[in-house]
């Protein structure tokens, strides 16, 4: 392992990018899961070995075939990409445990081994986008999870999964142009594509007013690509009509890498107080994650089938990230980092709560549910503690990350916004409660019912992350300090 | 001896619960309070304190004193007898929410930090809505989730508040803090809604009278007590308070005189009892802090005894209107014989525990010379005889007899309701037991002359009144223990007049929920529009939305720069 230790960063995206066409030659299921999981576990383990090392002897930047680095590509790995790539990596490891089960429920033999192909490349775009220090590179990794991602969603069993899948396609190219369209701009006017570099050249140049409009692309672009409102219409029936699996993947990753590479860029590499300070965009930023947390939440609650009420209750949480952000202050950009790995776990928690749901019922209507919490009492509860999760009731992770975004509001005096992230909780706790009323008010007496719960094998990684959402709700020492320190490593490429 | 907070062992205990079945978890829901009690009674709670340390933050989450303590022991006594009360209801996780619940209320009095208090203020909401909704009728299930909603607002203002605290002073302790400050108001109406204040107590008579026969006797024993019991921590002494809780005790009166629902009239007078407790609080001396606690504890017991009582009907007759019982003296005789015990208590009459707390509060609104006040809580003690003392024992079980013929109350009922009995009566026949638990020493004694004769003549004229009116038939059954009280405490003149206002509040209030409902429901109507399922804005196959919002993205973004720069 000795031998290793210098080369860690590398192996995170080599091992996957490497599995993924031993995928499509060994065609069968159950090898290529198995190639999946065990490149999972790896990138894992791995993952959790860079955060240490980091922790102990500081930023780790690797030079890729040892080419220095304004002219050779380097990944650099701090405390915020390290605990980013943690997050990514152990999602997943869960996304995949539970695709063994899930994935045959809904796709004909021959398809799963290309599901898997697809999956790791997806996850190696995502590791790359998180650990890469060189704003091409990122590009070039986000087109290769995006792509994809787009066969993925296409694997869902619905037919609209086909034109869910398109739409995310050209809204994704969309974004991808922008984004390419900024950092292009940023490379006429200094002629690197370096972020270390970048961070250093740019403060010249400042007066120009192209950073401004590359500063708006990029804006755009990643926005976009994390589905902030109002850039969101890509998500909704992304995640609805991909197979379960794979929204519970997504859900915890996909949207998470994005919003770490756009805090990365306008905090990082963009001078000291540009965005908070030379821009408006703070403000729009600000204002849409509240327009975000309210609207969608609220779009949530008119929905009749779980998938897509919970697509678009992502939408309203990374609102909530959003706010985060566009506080501009490290209290902030914590709490922003605490909300994407809590609402990682309960996001992906429902998620494949709802798989089991539709493993077990077929369907994943609100009308399918009546009497869930008789039928299938471990399913439901996973729903529902996810839920509570997401209100943010004390005993739960999503608890202290509402405690954290209040303070850092009331830090800046920001009154209105502490009540109003509050208030958010109510419209969250509306279409949670609708869930809650039909799986276990909504009851009908004339019918017998029987005990039809999931299998153990999905709701065995269901529940891990579940009882992790209240783990981590009690003691949240472990990601309270990280995401400070995540934070703190936003703010400077120090440390 | 190990150290285990009595909210650990209802919290266990519940969890219990949800394992067993039929008699072995009524026995269990009856001895986890009894061990969780025979804890507090052995060891020396107020040398104990525990803290534990969240996320950097200390909390003191089990630190008892004298003041905590009476309400942790009168909350094991209602513990205990609710649950031999519920002997029959074998529902596992009613069970244990009721242990939650209570649970969740002893660790609300014993913890001394405004972060645990608010954690078990949404514990007590949500397991205290499950006993609401779990009766099964869909009115029960709205009223449940009305009541929810209203606690968790007030869990989310206690919240705000100590956010608020904790940034102006650094500290999370929970102690006497005063009006003072946005974030002591902030924390005053958290406790108020759950204290039930004027205009903010709508939730109380909304939800309790819904819920089971059982799960009433525990929902009047615990939230609001626990909101006194914080209010006289943080706030005692504060003189809104005084005219907060005389107003308490009064206007109830009117809608208890009205109301058929026998369980909502002693909802009403629910509010009315706490007025007293509320007032106590707000003249803040030694013996109206002693008064106040007092009263919770007997209030806790007699309360128990009268919901109990009814309880104890509802499940025999099914029916709990005044309008429909009468007569059940003659199949419920221990029933209606233990009724009027409790009827008696919450009268206070001489020998009963009411008796006993009721004028401490009153002594001490005269020592510092609130004459009005006074008169107001003197006019409350009628009124508390005519809707409580008299209409529920009167209507239940006596009255025109409605013909229905019935079983005795279950063993169990009997039992539990002996008990509440049995101390009401030993409290008010020898009050130093309760005395010498109080916060202040004390050297009162109810038991003087001027008392005693004036709460007899009270009494006695009320029941004059009665006897006379009913004989001359002058007003009709309903309308003649409105007249009693008033005609004693004020001239008959004024009787008109408090009808008309009562009337009018009734009509403007009837409005203003009219108007509020259609706001509601015109709201709710645009909120559909832009949100619902067909709304542009939540449109999911199309991306117009997404192009607008990059062109307008780029217009402010740009334009405004191009102005700025």
């Amino acid at each position: 392992m000795n031998a290793l230790t210098p080369h860690l960063s590398a192996l995170q995206i080599i091992l996957p990018l490497l599995a993924a066409p031993l995928c499509t030659i060994f065609r069968l299921p159950r090898v290529t899961w198995g190639i999946a999981m065990v490149v999972g576990v790896l990138c894992s383990f791995n993952a959790i070995a860079i955060l240490e090392q980091v922790q102990s002897s500081g930023t780790i930047i690797y030079a890729l075939g040892g080419w220095a680095a304004p002219w050779g590509i380097e990944y650099r790995i701090d405390d915020a990409n390290a605990f980013v790539l943690v997050i990514i990596s152990v999602i997943n490891v869960f996304g995949i445990l539970y695709a063994r089960t899930s994935i045959p429920a809904e796709l004909s033999e021959d398809r799963i081994s290309w599901l898997y192909t697809a999956w790791l490349l997806c996850f190696t775009g995502l590791c790359g986008i998180t650990i890469s220090g060189d704003v091409f590179n990122v590009f070039v990794f986000l087109e290769i999870s995006s792509l994809s991602t787009y066969v993925l969603v296409s694997f869902g069993t619905d037919k609209r999964a086909l034109t869910a899948a398109l739409r995310y396609l050209i809204v994704g190219t969309v974004a991808a142009t922008f984004y390419v369209i900024g950092i292009g701009l940023l490379y006429a006017l200094t002629g690197t594509l370096n972020m270390a570099d970048l961070a250093q050249r740019l403060p010249e140049v400042t007066a120009h007013r192209t950073v401004l409009v590359a500063f708006g692309f990029i804006t755009v672009g990643l926005s976009i690509k994390m589905a902030l409102f109002p850039f969101h219409t890509w998500l909704p029936n992304a995640y609805a009509f991909a197979p379960n699996a794979v929204t519970a993947f997504l859900a915890g990753t996909a949207t998470k890498a994005a919003i770490y590479v756009f805090m990365r860029l306008v905090l990082t590499i963009f001078p000291a107080g540009f965005f908070a300070n030379s821009t408006i965009a703070y403000l729009i930023i600000l204002a849409v994650g509240i327009l975000g947390a309210f609207v969608a939440s609220t779009i949530a609650f008119f929905r009749q089938d779980l998938k897509q009420m919970f697509a678009w209750s992502s939408i309203g949480q990374i609102g909530y990230m959003a706010i985060g952000l566009g506080l501009a202050t490290s209290a902030g950009v914590a709490a922003s980092f605490l909300h994407l790995f809590n609402h990682a776990l309960m996001k992906t928690a429902v998620f494949m709560a709802i798989g089991c749901l539709f493993v077990a019922t077929g369907s994943t209507t609100l009308n399918s549910l009546k009497n869930a919490g008789k039928r299938m009492p471990w399913t439901s509860a996973a729903i529902l503690i996810g839920g509570l999760s997401l209100i943010g009731i004390p005993f739960t992770t999503g608890f202290v990350s509402k405690w954290y975004l209040v303070t850092a509001a009331l830090e800046l005096d920001m009154w209105w916004l502490a009540a109003l992230v509050l208030a958010g909780s109510l419209v969250t706790a509306a279409y949670v409660w609708k869930f809650v009323e039909t799986a276990y008010f909504r009851t009908d007496s004339n019918t017998t019912y029987t005990r039809s719960e999931a299998p153990l094998s999905l709701l065995i990684p269901t529940w891990i992350l579940v009882i992790a959402n209240i783990y981590f709700g009690i003691n949240a020492q472990f990601t309270g300090t990280q995401a400070l320190r995540a934070a703190n490593a936003i703010f400077g490429f120090s440390s | 001896m190990i150290e285990l907070p009595s909210f650990a062992i209802f919290f266990i205990g519940a969890v219990g619960a949800l394992l067993l079945r039929g008699r072995i978890l009524s026995s269990w829901t009856i001895a986890v309070p009894v061990v969780s009690g025979l804890f507090l009674v052995l060891s020396d709670p107020t040398e104990q304190a525990i803290n534990v340390s969240v996320a950097g933050i200390e909390l003191a989450i089990f630190q008892p004193d004298r003041l905590s303590l009476v309400f942790g022991y009168v909350f094991h006594i209602a513990a205990i007898f609710g649950g031999i009360f519920s002997w029959r209801m074998t529902n596992p996780i009613s069970k244990a929410s009721i242990l939650v619940y209570a649970g969740s209320a002893l660790g609300a009095v014993f913890c001394r930090d405004l972060i645990s208090l608010f954690l078990f203020w949404e514990l007590m909401a949500f397991s205290s809505a499950y006993l609401v909704i779990c009766s099964g009728t869909s009115k029960a299930a709205r009223a449940g989730v009305r009541y929810l909603t209203i606690q968790i607002v007030s869990g989310l203002l206690l919240l705000a508040g100590a956010v608020l605290h904790y940034a102006q002073t650094g500290s999370i302790e929970f102690t006497h803090m005063g009006l003072t400050g946005t974030a002591a108001l902030l924390i005053f109406i958290a406790f108020g809604i759950k204290c039930a204040f004027p205009l903010l107590h709508n939730w109380l008579t909304d939800a309790y009278p819904e819920s089971t026969p059982d799960g009433t006797v525990f929902l009047s024993a615990f939230t609001t007590k626990v909101a006194v019991y914080a209010l006289a921590r943080g706030f005692a002494g504060t003189e809104s308070l005084i005219y907060i809780g005389a107003i308490m005790t009064c206007f109830p009166i009117f809608y208890a005189v009205i109301e058929n629902d026998l369980r909502r009239v002693l909802a009403y007078s629910m509010i009315n009892q706490i007025g007293f407790m509320v007032c106590g609080i707000g003249i803040g001396t030694e013996l109206a802090i002693n008064g106040a606690t007092a009263h919770a504890f007997n209030d806790v017991i007699f309360k128990g005894l009268l919901m109990m009582s009814m309880g104890a009907v509802l499940y025999r007759t099914g029916k709990i209107n005044g309008s429909d019982l009468g007569g059940l003296y003659k199949s419920m005789p221990k029933t209606a014989a233990l009724c009027i015990v409790g009827a008696a208590s919450i009268s206070a009459f001489p020998l009963f525990s009411g008796f006993v707390s009721k004028s401490m509060v009153m002594s001490a609104a005269l020592e510092e010379g609130y004459m009005i006040i006074w008169i107001a809580l003197l006019f409350a003690s009628a009124g508390v005889f005519h809707h409580a003392g008299i209409k529920i024992p009167f209507f239940a079980f006596f009255a025109h007899d409605s013909g229905i013929r019935v079983k005795e109350a279950p063993t169990s009922m009997l039992i539990a309701m002996g008990i509440a009995a049995f101390l009401c009566i030993g409290i008010g026949s020898f009050p130093q037991f309760l005395y010498g638990l109080l916060p202040y020493e004390t050297s009162y004694t109810a038991y003087d002359t001027t008392h005693v004769l004036a709460q007899i003549q009270l009494l006695l004229f009320s029941a004059l009144a009665f006897v006379w009116l009913k004989l001359s038939g002058i007003y009709p059954p309903e309308l003649r223990s409105v007249n009693i009280d008033v005609e004693w405490v004020y001239r008959k003149g004024l009787l008109a007049a408090y009808n008309t206002s009562a009337y009018i509040v009734q009509t403007l209030v009837l409005y203003a929920y009219s108007l509020l409902t259609g706001l509601v429901k015109r709201s709710y109507r645009g909120i559909t529009r832009v949100t619902g399922m067909s709304s542009r804005l939540a449109n999911e196959r199309t991306v117009d939305l997404m192009i607008v919002s990059i062109v307008v993205f780029f217009a402010v973004f740009l334009v405004y720069h191009l102005i700025n720069l």
